[in-house]
């Protein structure tokens, strides 16, 4: 048992019930996974990333690289889960990850004698193949490499839980719960203004909490508490981490809501994620330890000084009995003598050739041994480190004689520390080198938003934490504008020496000839050691960001949080350069790794988008029609009879149409209304028809272009009135062209006293087509729709059921049609009156796919056709362009390109055979061989029934000229090939005879 | 996340908006028949490092076309106007 008996921060009455591979920790209200591990003894915990070398718990933070587990099971199982931060709750199960058949003993852990071969870079070489022909077998090993490498597993079943996702203001955004945080809160917050701080523990006090219980510390976190608690205008969020900052001031934060229970309870939201709008931010965010690289650094035992001390102070965890503490730096001492303290023994190699000071006296009178001028060149253990061997050192770390071995269970280390600095670089750039303190540290620049504050920014002692947080805070309170009194700055108290004192630049221990003695690792987390960044250097890669991506280095799921600085200094010593010669890389956001379900939040499954739903939506619902997505919209695909599937429904419906009469929801057309004295010659300058002799009462079909001359979209537009018009778009576009009419009146055409305004949603409409449709509407429509009254293409204002309806005469299908537009809240309501005048005229409802069938036997394009790639011509629509007046895209239509006779242009294909062709399928010549794209390609199909064939609708290139030719028809994803004949598009009624009777 | 003044409807976040074009560009006359002054308007575009005048939409708001300036290395926005006041002042 490594559990102290007294002290921690850890509640003893409160047991928990923690597992680790079916074993049970002993675990208490309180602890972490990683507490719980370390005091049940735990100290292989997974393997390595690409080596699978034994690893354990490292460090007490975010920066943990080693103990990554799988948290959880079932539905709930997470993979790469940090055992650091992740609080233990009763009833936690875990596993061990990327070991197999278990972690103890690991098949992959082969991979650790390969190393020679998965160097840095070895990526990159391996598949091109060292011999030639030999690449084949070198891509059917990378199944093997891939599967060898790697972290924990995902699971396949549905996440059970839900998420939110809330915006917040305020005038001030504190980020860190230590010292300098506190201070900064509790000054804006005294002066008045809107605070939030939020901390990523779930305890507030940051490095305050590492100290010994009982300590000044505690007392002057009570205080500082009780006066924030006072404060109404302050908001606290812990178990919540500020992962990004971006422009315009904003931050994201994940607040881990559930994440310390079981399950989330009492309908609670596992996460939640906070955009907040911050005036000003103070980044208190403190700094991360630095390893040192040695051989063997990675070994289970080998472990952060500032993380030993977290837990034996926080967890009262002693992790061993005897330590090696090795330091560069006066930080590590307080550790040691802790240690000490606690029973342990320990010694104390210090890199630095002499060290005098109180620190030293007080690790001394602990009865910590100390060794000056000497550094741990290599730990060395199977499984867990069993010994350090220590030799004399240089002032560059290298070895000026021979080694002797001490044991040891644990070695703790401390390279100095690293400002985390991750937030402000996202936001502002690269960071500034401190020479002092030697790491990088934000820019000062008085035009910045985020002030930074504490260990962040390198202070060098708790005084001035305080102090730089107070004052901060004051400033930050004072920039948004808030100017009350943030009263007196609270007192400071005494702690362990900073890492600042004394400070020595050296990271790695060498052998005398300048060569780490055994694996020397940089990147823990993805196995990145001393002689990979050696070999990029070999191999001429000077730029830090080339050494990050050759090596891999800084790029495992903890960014770089412990590796950064220690590349940097390998490579700056290779280049004979100082650090901030070398630079260092920007920091993108996420500062921890978030969950995708977080980000998602409430926007999953039908509520990824809003869903649009016609007036009539829920008759087709009621009565049993298939719905299909168009765009945002729901609309009725089919209406199946007894047993119907689709291809039995359609082509019933359609038959119908033409012999009978069908009606089909058209509301989800877009409806713009275009109004004002020069609305003609706006729709003339839109559209490539003219418009100016459209009398009221007439409708007419219109093709517009994109300014680059390909076309845009195509609808009917009606006359209403003098001044009034009613602009009907496809249902995708009707946004596009709204939006594209918004800003041609808005700026080059400001000239047109013309308003544009979207009725989409104001207007159900109805087609109602087929050989009886007019007999049908008369029954039920008091207006006089024979042919005389109400020729093809007019509009008439009638009254349906009593409610004011306009019925526009034109036709999609082909047959006598009509649309008839109702206003929106009483589009259900016509919809019933006429189907229930519908028996005697064998009405029949008709969907989506009956409706692209009709439309397809008429040869009139849609979506599939107006994609964007086709001009006027490709479409055989560039007779309806004027010559008499400019239209947008009439200049750029013309270019030659777009003028090549070659392109391929529109045509019906009458499919040979009882299979149909598939949309996107390649047109090939009926001999020669099948490569590339071919001369064409299938736009829409369907089954028709007025021709008792399969057609489609084709762009051929030279279409026009091979009337009659057979082709075939390749579907490459499907490998179906079928044979075709080439003729017009209208294979129905091309006269028109039907529509105009 | 970009912040936008919009003139109309105060300081809103960009996902209300959607990106136009470069607002650099002035739309030849509709009676221009010649292709380049169409190319260039259309096709032909610089990429500045610094300050961009381009148009945004408020199109989840007043539906307004806004010209704004953003430095296209920091994403600060400088100004926001009208289309239609900046239009009549270039005209």
């Amino acid at each position: 048992m490594k559990r102290l008996k007294t002290g921690g921060r850890i509640d003893r009455s409160t047991p928990l019930s923690v597992r680790f591979d079916g074993e049970t920790l002993p675990a208490f209200h309180g602890d972490t996974l990683a507490s719980a591990l370390l005091a049940g003894g735990v100290s292989l915990v997974g393997r390595s990333f690409k080596y699978h070398r034994p690893r354990g718990v490292f460090s007490a933070g975010v920066e943990e690289p080693g103990a990554m587990v799988h948290l959880r099971d079932g539905d709930r199982h997470e993979p790469n889960v940090r055992a650091t931060v992740t609080e233990a709750f009763d009833g936690l199960v875990s596993t061990s990850q990327n070991a197999w058949p278990n972690r103890n003993f690991d098949v992959g852990a082969v991979n650790d004698w390969l190393s020679p071969v998965l160097s840095a870079g070895f990526y990159y070489k391996t598949f091109i193949g060292p011999f030639k022909h030999t690449t084949r077998f070198w891509m059917m090993c990378e199944t093997f490499i891939r599967k060898a490498a790697g972290m924990g597993r995902g699971t396949y079943l549905d996440d059970p839980d839900t998420y939110e996702k809330r915006n917040a203001f305020c005038d001030v955004l504190v980020i860190g719960g230590g010292a300098a945080g506190l201070s900064a809160a509790l000054a804006a917050g005294r002066a008045g203004a809107r605070v939030m701080l939020v901390e990523q523990d779930f305890d507030l006090g940051g490095a305050i909490l590492s100290e010994a219980v009982g300590g000044p510390g505690d007392a002057w976190l009570k205080n500082v508490r009780a006066d924030l608690d006072a404060l109404d205008n302050v908001r606290i969020l812990t178990r919540t981490t500020a992962f990004g900052a971006y422009d315009g001031d904003v931050f994201g934060l994940v607040e881990r809501v559930s994440d310390h229970l079981k399950a989330p309870e009492n309908h609670q939201v596992r996460q939640r994620y906070w955009l907040v709008h911050a005036t000003r931010c103070v980044m208190a965010t403190g700094a991360i330890e630095r390893p040192l690289a040695f051989g063997g650094n990675d070994k289970p035992g080998v472990m952060l000084a500032g993380a030993v001390g977290t837990y034996l102070n926080r967890y009262a965890v002693l992790p061993g009995q005897s330590f090696i503490v090795t330091t560069n730096n006066d930080s590590a001492y307080a550790v040691a003598a802790d240690l000490a303290g606690a029973g342990a023994s320990v010694t104390l190699v210090d890199m630095r050739p002499i060290v005098e000071g109180a620190a030293v006296e007080a690790a001394t009178k602990a009865g910590v041994s100390i060794l000056f001028g000497h550094g741990v060149i290599e730990a060395k253990g199977r499984k867990h480190v069993t010994s350090a061997l220590v030799a004399p050192i240089d002032a560059r770390g290298y070895a000026t004689g021979s080694s002797k071995t001490f044991t040891a269970d644990v070695i703790a280390m401390s390279g100095g520390w690293t400002p985390a600095v991750h937030l402000w670089s996202q936001r502002y750039g690269k960071p500034v080198f401190d020479a002092t303190g030697h790491c990088f540290v934000p820019a000062l620049d008085e035009t910045h938003t985020i002030q930074s504050a504490g260990l962040a920014i390198g202070a060098g002692s708790l005084d001035v934490v305080i102090a730089q947080g107070f004052e901060e805070g004051t400033h930050a309170a004072k920039s948004a504008g808030i100017t009350g009194d943030a009263g007196p700055q609270p007192d400071t108290f005494d702690t362990g020496a900073f890492w600042q004192d004394g400070h020595h630049p050296i990271w790695a221990v060498f052998d005398r000839n300048g060569k780490s003695q055994g694996k020397a690792f940089v990147d823990f987390q993805h196995d990145v050691k001393i002689s990979d960044i050696d070999q990029a250097h070999r191999e001429g890669y000077v730029s830090v960001e080339h050494l990050k991506r050759y090596t891999t280095n800084g790029m495992a799921t903890d960014q770089g949080k412990l590796s950064n600085v220690n590349a940097l200094a390998r490579m700056a010593e290779l280049r004979g350069a100082t650090i901030p010669e070398v630079g260092t890389t920007t920091f993108r956001p996420p500062f921890t790794p978030i969950s995708m379900g977080v980000i998602v939040g409430h926007e999953t499954g039908r509520h990824f988008r809003p869903t649009r739903l016609s007036p009539i939506h829920h008759w087709h619902l009621r009565n049993g029609a298939k719905m299909t997505e168009a765009g945002a919209w729901m609309r009725p695909w089919y209406y199946p009879q007894s047993g119907e599937d689709l291809r039995a429904a359609y082509i019933r419906e359609a038959a119908h149409v033409r012999e009978h009469v069908g009606m089909i929801d058209v509301s989800t057309l877009g409806k713009i209304a275009v109004q004002g004295p020069d609305a003609a010659e706006f729709l003339n300058r839109v559209y490539v028809n003219g418009w100016k002799t459209l009398q009221v009462g007439r409708l007419r079909y219109g093709a517009m272009l994109r300014e680059d001359g390909f076309v845009l979209d195509d609808g009917a537009t009606a006359r209403l009135g003098a001044h009034d018009y009613f602009m009907s778009t496809t249902t995708a576009n009707a946004a596009k062209v709204l939006a594209f009419a918004e800003h041609l009146l808005q700026t080059a055409w400001r000239d047109l006293k013309v308003h544009v305004t979207t009725v989409t949603d104001q207007w159900a409409a109805i087609a109602v087509a087929g050989p009886k449709s007019r007999a049908l509407l008369s029954a039920v429509a008091e207006a006089d729709l024979s042919a005389e009254a109400m020729p093809n293409n007019h509009v008439t204002q009638t009254k349906i059921a009593d409610i004011p309806v306009r019925i526009h005469r034109m036709s999609y299908s082909g047959e006598l049609a009509y649309e008839v537009y109702i206003p929106a809240g009483h589009g259900s309501h016509v919809w019933e009156a006429i189907h229930q005048a519908g028996p005697e005229f064998n009405l029949r409802p008709y969907g989506t796919e009956a409706m692209g069938a009709l439309r397809i036997e008429k040869g009139h394009v849609a979506g599939p056709e107006i994609e964007g790639r086709t001009t006027l011509k490709d479409l055989g629509l560039d007779g309806l362009a004027s010559s008499k007046k400019p239209f947008v895209g009439c200049v750029l239509r013309k270019r030659p390109v777009l003028e090549d006779k070659s392109r391929p242009t529109l045509v019906g294909l009458v499919i040979k055979g009882d299979i149909g062709a598939k949309p996107g399928a390649l047109l090939f010549a009926q001999t020669g061989e099948i490569r590339g794209h071919g001369d064409g390609w299938v736009s829409s199909t369907t089954y028709s029934p007025a021709l008792g064939k399969n057609i489609a609708l084709a762009l051929l290139k030279d279409g026009k000229d091979r009337r009659d030719e057979t082709i075939r028809v390749v579907d490459l994803v499907g490998d179906q090939t079928v044979e075709a004949r080439v003729v017009s598009p209208h294979f129905f009624d091309p006269e028109g005879v039907r529509q105009n009777g | 996340m970009i912040r936008i003044n919009c003139p109309v409807c105060g300081l809103r976040d960009e996902t209300e908006f959607t990106y136009g074009e470069d607002a650099s560009v002035t739309r030849p006359a509709m009676d221009e028949e010649a292709m380049q002054p169409w190319l260039d308007y259309v096709f032909n575009r610089d990429n500045p490092r610094g300050w961009h005048r381009e148009y945004w939409h408020h199109v989840q708001g007043c539906r307004q076309w806004v010209v704004v300036e953003r430095n296209t290395l920091t994403h600060d926005v400088r100004s926001c106007r009208l289309a239609r006041e900046v239009a009549d002042e270039t005209a």
